[in-house]
C-alpha cells in the first residue's frame, strides 16, 4: 500500500482483504486508513439494513451504500479502490468501487498499483467454469507476479473463497516465499571446493 | 476517450455509446453500458467521469419518476433537458459535474427529438450531436451522409460508419459500442457492436 504523493511501505504483513460480514469481503488498494475505516462503516450499515429488512444486503446494494458514500467525499483527497465481493440470492457478486464514486460489476477486477501485471495473468487463465482450485491458484499467482514487477506490491498474498455459506480463507502465502516455490533455485553443482588442508 | 454520438431520423432517434470503463492505462470492462433508459420514450447516452456520470444519470432518472408519479403525466423530453440543464447549470459555480450528455426522446405531438447537453450546462436541441474525441470523426461522417427522413436502416448504416471510422482512426479506440433507439414504440436496446468480446486467452 502507499500513500498519495509519495512511496512509503510502512508494513508487509497489514491485512488487505477486510470481512465486512461472514458472506462479504472487501480488499485494500489505496490509503489503508480510508479503506479500513470505510469498510468497517459499511459492515455498519449492512447490519443496520439487517435489522431494518430482516434479511441480508445484497452484494449490488453494499457495493452502492459504498459507492455513494465515497462519491458524497469525492475531490476531499480519500484514496480507496476497493472490490466488494459476496454471495446473495442472485448468486456471486463482485463490484469494484473507488473513491471517484465510480462502481463497476464484473467477472474479474484487479486493483491497485500493481493491477496491470496482475490483470496479464488473470486474463490469460481465466475461464469462467474453472474450479474453485484453478481459481485459486491463478488468484495467487496474479498477486505474486504483481509483486514481483511493482515495487509498492507486496507481504502475503492472501486468498479466500466466497460461496453460499459465506467466506473461508483458503491461504496465505508470503510472497517472498512462492518465488522459490514457483521458480525453484537448483542446487549449484560446485566445481571447486575448498577443504581443509590435510595436516603435514 | 469516451465516445457517444445520435441523430434523429423519421420519427425516431438513435444514440450510440462505447462501452469501455477505463482507469489511466487500465481497461477495467468493457461491456459497461452508458446508455441509460430514463422513461418509457426517453433515453440519456452520458460520458464522464465514473462516479458523476452514473450519479448524475440516476439522479435525473429518479426526478423525472417522481414528476410522474406526482402529476401523472411523463415530462416531455423539452422539458426533461431543460431540468437536467437546470441542474448542471446549479451545480457548476458550487460542486460541478463532469457530464455530457445526448438526451433521445419521442413525444407524441414534438415527434423524436436529441438534445445537446454539456458539461457547462449547454442546452441545443440539434439533429445530429456527439461527444468525446470521437466526435472529430463522427460529426462530419454525420454531417456528409445525414438526411431528416432517414429510415431505421439507413440510420443505422450511417451508425455503424461513424464506428468503423472511429475505430479506424481514433488511437486509441473504443472496441465496442451499444446502439439504442428510441421511437412511437417506446425505448430499447438495439445492438451492440463488438469487436472485442471478453474472451480471454484461456478459452482460445
Amino acid at each position: 500500500m502507499f500513500l498519495i504523493g509519495f512511496l512509503y511501505l510502512a508494513s508487509q504483513s497489514v491485512k488487505k482483504i477486510i470481512e465486512i460480514n461472514p458472506y462479504m469481503l472487501g480488499t485494500m488498494a489505496g490509503g489503508a486508513a480510508d479503506c479500513q475505516f470505510w469498510h468497517r462503516n459499511l459492515g455498519i450499515k449492512c447490519r443496520l439494513h439487517e435489522l431494518a429488512n430482516k434479511r441480508r444486503i445484497s452484494v449490488s446494494g453494499a457495493s452502492k451504500l459504498l459507492a455513494n458514500m465515497l462519491y458524497s467525499y469525492r475531490g476531499m483527497g480519500l484514496s480507496v479502490g476497493t472490490m466488494i465481493a459476496g454471495w446473495d440470492e442472485t448468486g456471486p457478486g463482485l463490484y469494484y468501487v473507488d473513491n471517484e464514486g465510480g462502481r463497476l460489476k464484473g467477472d474479474r477486477f484487479s486493483v491497485g498499483s500493481g493491477s496491470p501485471y496482475a490483470y496479464g495473468v488473470l486474463d490469460s487463465g481465466y475461464k469462467f467454469d474453472m474450479s474453485v482450485e484453478e481459481a485459486s491458484e491463478l488468484a495467487r499467482r496474479s498477486i505474486y507476479h504483481a509483486t514481483f514487477r511493482d515495487g509498492a506490491s507486496g507481504g502475503v498474498a492472501s486468498v479466500y473463497h466466497v460461496g453460499p455459506n459465506g467466506w473461508t480463507k483458503l491461504s496465505g502465502d508470503d510472497v517472498g516465499e512462492l518465488h522459490y516455490h514457483y521458480y525453484p533455485v537448483p542446487p549449484a553443482i560446485a566445481e571447486q571446493v575448498m577443504e581443509e588442508a590435510a595436516a603435514e | 476517450m469516451e465516445c457517444v454520438f445520435g441523430l434523429v431520423g423519421d420519427g425516431f432517434a438513435i444514440v450510440a455509446a462505447d462501452t469501455s470503463a477505463v482507469h489511466s492505462i487500465l481497461v477495467h470492462k468493457n461491456n459497461e453500458d452508458k446508455i441509460m433508459v430514463l422513461d418509457s420514450h426517453k433515453l440519456i447516452a452520458a460520458s464522464g467521469e465514473p462516479g458523476d456520470r452514473v450519479q448524475f444519470t440516476e439522479y435525473v432518472q429518479k426526478n423525472v419518476s417522481l414528476y410522474q408519479f406526482r402529476n401523472g403525466i411523463p415530462l416531455t423530453t423539452a422539458a426533461a433537458a431543460n431540468f437536467t440543464r437546470g441542474e448542471l447549470a446549479t451545480a457548476l459555480r458550487k460542486n460541478p459535474y463532469s457530464v455530457n450528455i445526448l438526451m433521445a426522446g419521442y413525444d407524441k405531438e414534438a415527434g423524436a427529438s436529441l438534445y445537446y447537453i454539456d458539461y457547462i450546462a449547454t442546452l441545443h436541441k440539434v439533429d445530429k450531436g456527439a461527444f468525446g474525441y470521437g466526435s472529430y470523426f463522427s460529426l462530419s461522417t454525420m454531417d456528409r451522409h445525414y438526411r431528416s427522413d432517414m429510415s431505421v436502416e439507413e440510420a443505422i448504416e450511417l451508425v455503424d460508419k461513424c464506428i468503423l471510422e472511429i475505430r479506424s482512426r481514433l488511437v486509441i479506440a473504443p472496441p465496442n459500442f451499444v446502439i439504442k433507439i428510441v421511437d412511437k414504440d417506446g425505448a430499447r436496446e438495439h445492438a451492440w457492436r463488438q469487436s472485442v468480446q471478453d474472451v480471454t486467452t484461456a478459452s482460445l
